[in-house]
């Protein structure tokens, strides 16, 4: 091949990389601090455009695969790529052009200003002697407009708050103008409003075409900003993609070893996690693989209300197959049902409930293992059918009469004692009824 | 105004501040000379290369042209000949002398402060003093064993010839270096230098070779004065010759350490942070070690162990100008020059002459205490 033509390959190949390289390209990482992985077979890609989010319990290995990508450790396997070209083969120099990263916390001694340590973002951009040209002055200024620093800009770094000090180093990234960004837990130490302004701004940029991989221990925050989400646990990928797709109760049992619960957001639509305390305390002392509770059972609810929403949640939560009903329409009780893809039987809210509702409802306790019956609604197993004039609860007096076995909790409960009346009406070999 | 140029601002008024102390100094002595005339001996003393001639001469098979430079004196202004070789041939050498070492500790201890983080370390923190002390105590105390080895024959029999004072010097730049290399290879594993380890390595070897020292010392008998004295740190008996080897030793390693003053800056965020910032940390702190160990072995070599100049005059810097190091590194280094040169005048004002070291540290402890009590310097 004559050089020429290698030339002629090389600019082929970089004009490509500008359409299809994805800025970030992580392939087979592995990183072990001496003997101990941390994380190995790591796959990860971040395109323009993009904020993909990276969660995972603490101790999974997030911060390790940033520092993987900023280049200060070295993987023992795999291989790190920037636009197209391996992490290995630059210069810090030019590694610092590709990638910026805003770091958890950093050691500021010495009273520099503001402004100089956003300056300072323009490190890779200078040489030796070089002065700030207009261009690194407008980087400068632009980035520090963008993070909302520069009303202290003259102030010294040792002197502003911890919020302050984490945008400060935010502009110092912005200023660096990469098209790459990494953040780790970028709003760990800021206020809700401070916190919702630095995601917007890392949303805006993204959505100007820049890539962005943020660690972030918050799935809420991460399921409302983030186009895609990495999870991280024992120290490999356990799921990745849209945070509609990745954040679910059997996922986040899995990565976290924890009983979640995963609704929507009422103000914002996104998935919202809710995690609870694993109950089955001695049993799920050693982790285990596989999702979903030791004994994962048919469940069905009656109820109304929020009580009820938090008896299915949490039974959902703990890997039971859950149904609810009957509830009527637009039940607070009936949107947690549909978030935990749970079976549930409405009805119109203040009238008769329709014949073939109530069969259906009555189906699904006959099939369950378990009814629950939340607050009021465990009276009505216990009070002359038909005596009632609400249809509902006429209706559940016919779902408990045909439940094998009914446990009651009250309005007021602790979280684990939804799982405690299942678990103890297991125990219990009688029918009670 | 730019980093640099404020850079150029401070070291343009601190240059002048250094001249001025250098004309006072040069004043001031058992024979009170006006300064006037003292700036007139310099000048009188200058010369500029007016023309080159070349003479050949044969050394056996080879015929080098030997290139003499024409000189000529520019200014001959009346000064009083006794004044003139005092200023020029007596106190001069020394003043300079002065001032170059005050430069390099200064720089040195400025670039250390900035490496290690702490406001507490000072250019004798990786070893180089203590090593420079054991050089120079050894040759002090076995002169003849040390000057035999250097006055073996290389090629033919060829006499080095070196006069006892530069024997010191050079066993003292030789042990310091050796000194700094063995804590950098002691605190470097797999091409990573951790500076928490550089630190703990420096004060192991300080340690060690602080009994290493005092053995000798025992050992030392009649030259126990010359050691005591080399130790406390001592200008006097500089001569221009000792002046030229420290000039052309000290200025390009300045411009070296100027040259990652911004490295240095971006450093002090930390190292992962350096890195990302596009920072080739374990280079730099190569370069940075490297280059602070020479020009601290450069300055201690020929006067001994100066304590508190590395260390005050940066804090000092640092309150003035900021820690910026393109502006705080010129400028506590000319600062550097000035402090020495005013601390060896106080030192040899005085009926009796006392060792620099015993001024720098007795001025400059109290005005450190001074600082850390009315300013936060303690919070660097």
């Amino acid at each position: 091949m004559t050089a020429e033509s290698s030339a002629a390959e090389g600019s082929a190949s970089s004009s490509t990389s500008d359409a299809e390289t994805p800025p970030i390209e992580v392939s087979d990482l592995s990183v072990a601090f001496g003997d101990v992985p941390v994380v190995s077979g790591v796959d990860l890609r971040v395109e323009r455009g993009t904020l993909v989010g990276l969660v995972g319990p603490n101790g999974a290995g997030k911060t390790t695969v940033l520092r993987a990508i900023k280049g200060t450790l070295s993987p023992d396997a795999g291989e790190v790529r920037l636009d197209g070209d391996p992490a290995e083969s630059l210069s810090a120099r030019a590694a610092g052009r590709r990638v910026a990263s805003v770091p958890q916390e950093t050691g500021l001694a010495f009273d520099f200003r503001v402004r100089q340590i956003v300056e300072m973002g323009r490190t890779p951009h200078l040489g030796r002697f070089d002065g700030h040209g207009p261009e690194d002055e407008r980087a400068v200024r632009e980035a520090m407009d963008a993070a909302g620093v520069a009303r202290f800009a003259d102030r010294a770094i040792t002197e502003v708050s911890g919020g302050e000090r984490q945008r400060v180093l935010l502009a110092r990234a912005l200023a660096q103008e990469t098209p790459s960004l990494l953040l780790d837990e970028p709003t760990a130490s800021l206020d809700v409003n401070h916190a919702v302004r630095t995601l917007e701004l890392v949303r805006d940029l993204v959505d100007d075409g820049r890539a962005a991989l943020a660690a972030i221990h918050d799935l809420d925050v991460a399921a409302r900003y983030c186009d895609e989400i990495v999870v991280l646990a024992n120290g490999g990928v356990r799921a990745a993609g849209p945070p509609e797709e990745v954040l679910t109760a059997a996922a986040l049992r899995d990565a976290f070893d924890a009983e979640a619960f995963v609704g929507r957001d009422p103000a914002t639509g996104t998935p919202t996690v809710t995690a609870f305390d694993a109950a089955d305390g001695s049993e799920s002392a050693e982790p285990t693989e596989s999702a979903g509770p030791p004994d994962p059972r048919r469940v069905h609810v009656v109820g109304t209300g929020r009580p009820a929403g938090r008896v299915v949640a949490r039974l959902a939560a703990a890997g039971h197959a859950v149904s609810v009903g009957v509830v009527p329409e637009g039940d607070a009780a009936a949107g947690v049902a549909a978030d935990a893809d749970a079976a549930v039987v409405t009805a119109p809210p203040f009238a008769a409930v329709p014949s073939e509702r109530r069969a259906e409802a009555v189906a699904l306790a006959r099939a369950a293992d378990v009814t629950v019956a939340v607050g009021e609604a465990g009276k009505a197993g216990q009070e002359e059918i038909g005596v009632e004039t609400d249809g509902e609860t006429e209706a559940n007096a016919a779902v408990l009469a045909a439940s094998d076995r009914i446990a009651c909790v009250g309005d007021r409960f602790d979280d684990g004692e939804p799982l405690d009346a299942v678990r103890e009406i297991d125990g219990n070999d009688e029918p009670n009824r | 105004m730019s980093a640099w140029g404020r850079a150029a601002g401070w070291s343009a008024a601190l240059a002048a501040a250094l001249v001025a102390v250098i004309v006072t100094s040069a004043a001031i002595g058992p024979v009170r000379i006006p300064p006037v005339e003292v700036v007139m001996a310099v000048l009188n003393a200058l010369v500029v290369p007016v023309g080159v001639e070349t003479t050949s001469q044969g050394v056996g098979l080879l015929t080098l042209p030997n290139i003499d430079l024409a000189y000529r004196s520019p200014f001959a202004f009346p000064v009083d000949e006794v004044h003139q070789q005092i200023v020029v041939g007596v106190r001069l050498p020394r003043i300079f002398m002065g001032a170059l070492v005050g430069f390099a500790l200064a720089a040195a201890g400025t670039v250390m402060q900035g490496f290690f983080r702490n406001p507490m370390a000072d250019p004798s923190i990786i070893g180089v003093s203590s090593g420079a002390a054991v050089g120079a105590v050894a040759f002090i105390v076995f002169p003849v064993a040390l000057s035999a080895t250097l006055t073996l024959p290389v090629v033919g029999a060829v006499d080095i010839g070196l006069s006892h004072g530069a024997g010191v010097s050079l066993f003292a730049f030789v042990g310091a270096l050796a000194a700094a290399f063995g804590v950098y290879a002691i605190a470097t594993r797999h091409g990573r230098t951790p500076v928490a380890t550089l630190l703990l390595a420096g004060v192991a070897i300080q340690t060690f070779l602080g009994a290493v020292i005092s053995y000798l010392q025992l050992q030392a008998g009649e030259s126990l004065r010359r050691i005591v004295a080399w130790l406390m740190g001592h200008l006097s008996g500089a001569a221009w010759s000792d002046v030229a080897v420290t000039a052309v030793v000290v200025p390009p390693l300045f411009v070296v350490l100027l040259a990652y003053a911004r490295d240095l800056n971006v450093m002090l965020l930390g190292e992962e942070e350096a890195q990302g910032l596009g920072i080739a940390v374990e280079r730099t702190k190569r370069v940075l070690l490297a280059a602070s160990a020479l020009i601290t072995a450069a300055g201690v070599a020929f006067a001994g162990v100066i304590g508190f100049v590395g260390l005050i005059v940066p804090h000092m810097l640092r309150l003035v100008v900021g820690p910026d190091h393109r502006v705080l590194l010129p400028s506590a280094a000319l600062a550097g020059g000035s402090f020495l040169v005013a601390a060896d005048t106080l030192a040899r004002a005085g009926s009796t002459e006392l060792p620099v070291g015993i001024v720098t540290a007795a001025v400059g402890a109290p005005f450190f205490i001074y600082l850390l009590v009315t300013r936060e310097v303690h919070e660097l």
